[in-house]
């Protein structure tokens, strides 16, 4: 029965980690209506930038976040503005196909310089200190650490978005683009702030995913469909529901192990498709219908 | 209420110039390539029936995506689902070859449930959503241990046979299914469905207003694809004579696929034809360099999508006109409308 | 003073022409109505001094300074404000959002959000209700305030009427005489020709992309109004016959 418990306070602890990867996609989907199919490794990115850092610089690597968090968040800015704000000129395909390119580019490049090893962020005691609520049930620091980040991180971009003058100028953007540059709102400007915390919160979710476990190249991939069946879970256009979304996930994959070592993420996806074949606006139906 | 009726005034023309040209060197290539086995040696034939896997792959994803206007990431799923039906089918009695058509059957069927799933999402969250649903695919073959589980598992079928026979036997496979897939393509664009395809692309509120149930035409398209990526993948079994869950299902097919048809030209017949040669020239000059052939292939992605999002046929042809397969309808007006008619009479009964 | 000169222009949608080769002068303080049958060119006028079209020839001047190029949320920090057809509003944000996103340019003037309830007393009740759940003469009253939130030099109003019941139209007409005599010019399209006529200072009726008639609404009689409306120059034909 302990057993069970554990695996379910894991879960949650891992659904934290889920919500840092998925609120930056829920935000952009939002405010440009595509999603960034390179999304999951821009976290991978960091966490190889991280890893040269640390290799070159020494120290723990949590330094390293004074400087990703805040690169991430410009070259998510450049992006934007350099690159996808063309390619959502191009029509519906496009975002979508550039993005998959970039992917490819940014897996493949990382396999090239760094080879397809496992790596990880050694964070001394910290990776594995736990608190102990019983025999069965232990919590380890860092994911508590991780969840709270990942809730502190959430509840701020909802404060930004309902009370700060950018944010409503977000939300503007999302809900009526044509009124909202009617309105003298910067819409390059808008759609590039979006991009840029949605980079700079994967990093975050990136390199504390690096300090848990392990990464490769192509690992990628994994992140990015578990931050999109987090938000497809929650439901789309709440940032609260995407921290539900991914807390079901976690928990759905960490019970999933637990009845069977290899199924943990097979069960997240069984879950995921229970969810779109039954309630497909998700636990938090909100304003945007997704069929 | 009376109102006169012009006579006949416009002809509809079906095939054109270039059309009836193409289809003429089209039948001229295929008797070649029926032939080529008997005068080439094995190293090509087997060559060929690589890029004919790709040519059935870049057809497949276009029509999804180019005229279906559905950009999926999970077509793999299919893939994978039909190589190892020809593998479960090679277990149980079935002989490879025969096999084929029955994968390809199950993969279609197998695509109509989970169509209705896939089309609970649109735009991007469609495209993820195939992924996810090729990874479930993934995940639950590579349970299966009586078909090799995780680690994969070989087609021994066919060993009993000469090698040369064999290599000839899946080129020709390769080739039947490639013209039964361009035949089908083109057959199903000139038909009504491929009027209603069209119309959905163009604008699909204006395509349902018009009466075109656009549900199912995008789920017939939808498992029309999966087959054709089934066909691909039963020929890919049959090529490399093995299987394993991460690479049958690997999500760098999808890679190939879009690349091949972006760079080709989106949404055209004969692009996709020209992005697989491409393609497979490609690969074959840069083998040896590793993993930079894919590096090239995703800058080359993002490039063309932005910059030449016609790809090359479509700039060499962007208004359609030199199509090479009689996809259109010409009209011609054959008399000038008579100025009477342009004034219509309704006269009070 | 002129506030906005248009020299020459020609729009076009794709092939098709929407204006022809428009010249004008909108000096500061007045109040032009732009009518006109569906189709005229009126909305087109609009959109190009809003910037979101831009035309295929000729200029497009805001004090002297050439804006044609210029994006429109540019031009609404240099005093153009658009309050599009259909409202626009943004429906998940509520009145009150729906306004300071109105202020999104930063220009100071006499608009404030208490100004813009006293002009619209009626949706100060309203201010944290989401837009959506407004009823058509609100959402209306809304739009407005948001342009004015930007306190512009240059009013743009797009078919204000449309949809509304004439009660409700003029009393967003009364507010809109309150907006003119704060000095802000006003242009708007209008298919209300009673109020429309009734603000105005000048009349500019276009057809087919054209100018038609022009002139102030006291030298305009209904007769000549109509006419260049509807594009006729003589007397309407006899009852039908087969031709």
């Amino acid at each position: 029965m302990m057993v069970w418990i554990n695996a379910i306070v894991q879960g949650l602890l891992l659904g934290g980690l889920y919500a840092l990867f998925s609120c930056g996609l829920s935000l952009m989907f939002g405010v440009m209506r595509f999603v960034n199919l390179a999304h999951g490794d821009f976290a991978v990115l960091s966490a190889y930038v991280a890893y040269v850092l640390v290799e070159h610089l020494g120290g723990t690597p949590l330094w390293t976040f004074a400087i990703v968090i805040p690169a991430s968040a410009l070259v998510g800015f450049m992006l934007q503005r350099l690159l996808l704000d063309r390619a959502l000129i191009g029509g519906e395909l496009s975002p979508l196909l550039v993005t998959f390119g970039l992917s490819i580019l940014i897996e493949n490049l990382l396999q090239q310089g760094f080879g397809a090893n496992n790596e990880s962020l050694f964070v001394g005691s910290l990776s594995y200190d736990s608190w102990k609520i019983n025999n069965s049930i232990y919590l380890g620091r860092l994911q508590v650490i991780v969840f709270g980040i990942a809730v502190l991180l959430i509840a701020s971009l909802q404060l930004f978005l309902s009370r700060s003058r950018p944010g409503r100028n977000m939300r503007a953007t999302a809900d009526n683009r044509r009124a909202a540059s009617l309105s003298g709102v910067n819409e390059r400007r808008v759609r590039a702030t979006a991009t840029a915390i949605a980079l700079a919160t994967v990093a975050v979710g990136g390199l504390f995913l690096a300090m848990r476990t392990s990464f490769t190249p192509t690992s990628g991939s994994n992140d990015l469909i578990f931050a999109f069946e987090a938000v497809i879970i929650g439901g789309l256009g709440n940032l609260w529901g995407t921290l539900l979304g991914g807390l079901i996930l976690g928990v759905a994959q960490t019970v999933g192990s637990q009845i069977n070592p290899a199924d943990g993420i097979l069960a997240g996806h069984l879950v995921f498709l229970a969810i779109l074949a039954y309630r497909p606006q998700g636990i938090i139906a909100s304003r945007y219908a997704v069929s | 209420m009376s109102t006169t009726r012009p006579e006949s005034f416009a002809s509809v023309r079906r095939y054109s110039a270039s059309s009836l040209g193409g289809l003429g060197v089209a039948g001229a290539v295929l008797v070649v390539l029926a032939l080529l086995p008997s005068l080439v040696g094995e190293s090509i034939v087997n060559r060929l029936t690589q890029l004919f896997a790709l040519l059935i792959l870049a057809v497949g994803w276009n029509l999804l995506a180019g005229y279906g206007g559905m950009v999926s990431i999970g077509q793999q799923a299919f893939l994978g689902l039909s190589s190892y039906a020809v593998l479960y089918l090679s277990l149980h009695g079935v002989l490879a070859w025969w096999g084929v058509p029955l994968a390809i059957l199950f993969a279609g069927l197998v695509s109509v449930p989970i169509s209705f799933l896939a089309f609970r999402l649109r735009g991007s969250f469609f495209a993820i959503g195939t992924w996810v649903i090729a990874d479930v695919c993934l995940l639950v073959v590579a349970q299966i241990e009586t078909l090799g589980g995780g680690a994969g598992a070989s087609l021994n079928d066919l060993n009993g046979y000469d090698p040369t026979t064999v290599d000839n036997v899946t080129y020709w496979v390769g080739l039947a299914i490639v013209a039964a897939t361009l035949a089908g393509c083109a057959l199903l664009l000139r038909s009504r469905l491929g009027l209603a395809l069209v119309s959905i692309r163009d604008d699909e509120r204006a395509a349902e207003a018009t009466g075109v149930n656009v549900a199912r035409t995008k789920r017939i398209v939808y498992v029309l694809s999966a087959a054709i990526c089934a066909g691909a993948g039963a020929l890919l079994i049959l090529e490399n004579l093995e299987v394993q869950p991460d690479s049958t299902f690997s999500v760098q097919y999808s890679a190939f696929m879009i690349f091949m048809v972006l760079v080709g030209g989106i949404g055209t017949f004969e692009g996709p034809i020209v992005g697989a040669i491409v393609f497979f020239a490609l690969q074959q000059w840069l083998a040896s360099y590793g993993v930079w052939y894919l590096i090239i292939l995703g800058a080359v992605a993002v490039i063309v999508t932005l910059w030449l999002p016609k790809g090359i046929w479509g700039t060499i042809d962007p208004n359609n006109r030199r199509s090479l397969v009689p996809l259109r309808h010409r009209v011609r007006l054959l008399q000038k409308a008579d100025s009477q008619h342009q004034r219509e009479v309704i006269q009070s009964p | 003073m002129t506030l906005l000169r248009l020299e020459r222009v020609t729009a076009h949608y794709g092939h098709l022409q929407a204006l022809d080769e428009l010249s004008l002068s909108l000096d500061e303080g007045a109040t032009l109505a732009v009518i006109g049958a569906n189709g005229a060119g009126k909305s087109t006028l609009l959109s190009l001094v809003s910037g979101e079209l831009r035309p295929s020839q000729g200029r497009v001047y805001l004090n002297d300074e050439d804006i044609t190029k210029v994006e429109p949320y540019r031009r609404v920090n240099l005093g153009i404000a658009l309050v599009p057809e259909g409202r626009h509003l943004f429906s998940t944000l509520t009145v009150e959002e729906n306004l300071l996103v109105g202020a999104a340019s930063r220009r100071q003037g006499r608009w404030n959000i208490d100004a813009v309830y006293d002009v619209f007393p009626f949706i100060k009740q309203r201010r944290n209700v989401r837009a959506a759940l407004l009823s058509g003469g609100e959402q209306q009253a809304v739009a407005i305030g948001r342009a004015l939130m930007s306190n512009p030099a240059l009013l743009l109003l797009d078919e204000v009427s449309l949809g509304l019941a004439p009660v409700i139209v003029r009393d967003l007409y009364v507010a809109l005489r309150q907006v003119t005599e704060g000095g802000t010019t006003l242009l708007l399209v209008e298919q209300d020709l009673t109020e429309a006529l009734n603000i105005a200072s000048h009349v500019l009726c276009l057809l087919e992309g054209r100018v038609a008639l022009s002139g102030s609404p006291q030298d305009l009689d209904q007769t000549q109004v109509v006419n260049a409306y509807f594009g006729r120059h003589a007397a309407p034909p006899e009852a039908n016959s087969p031709s």
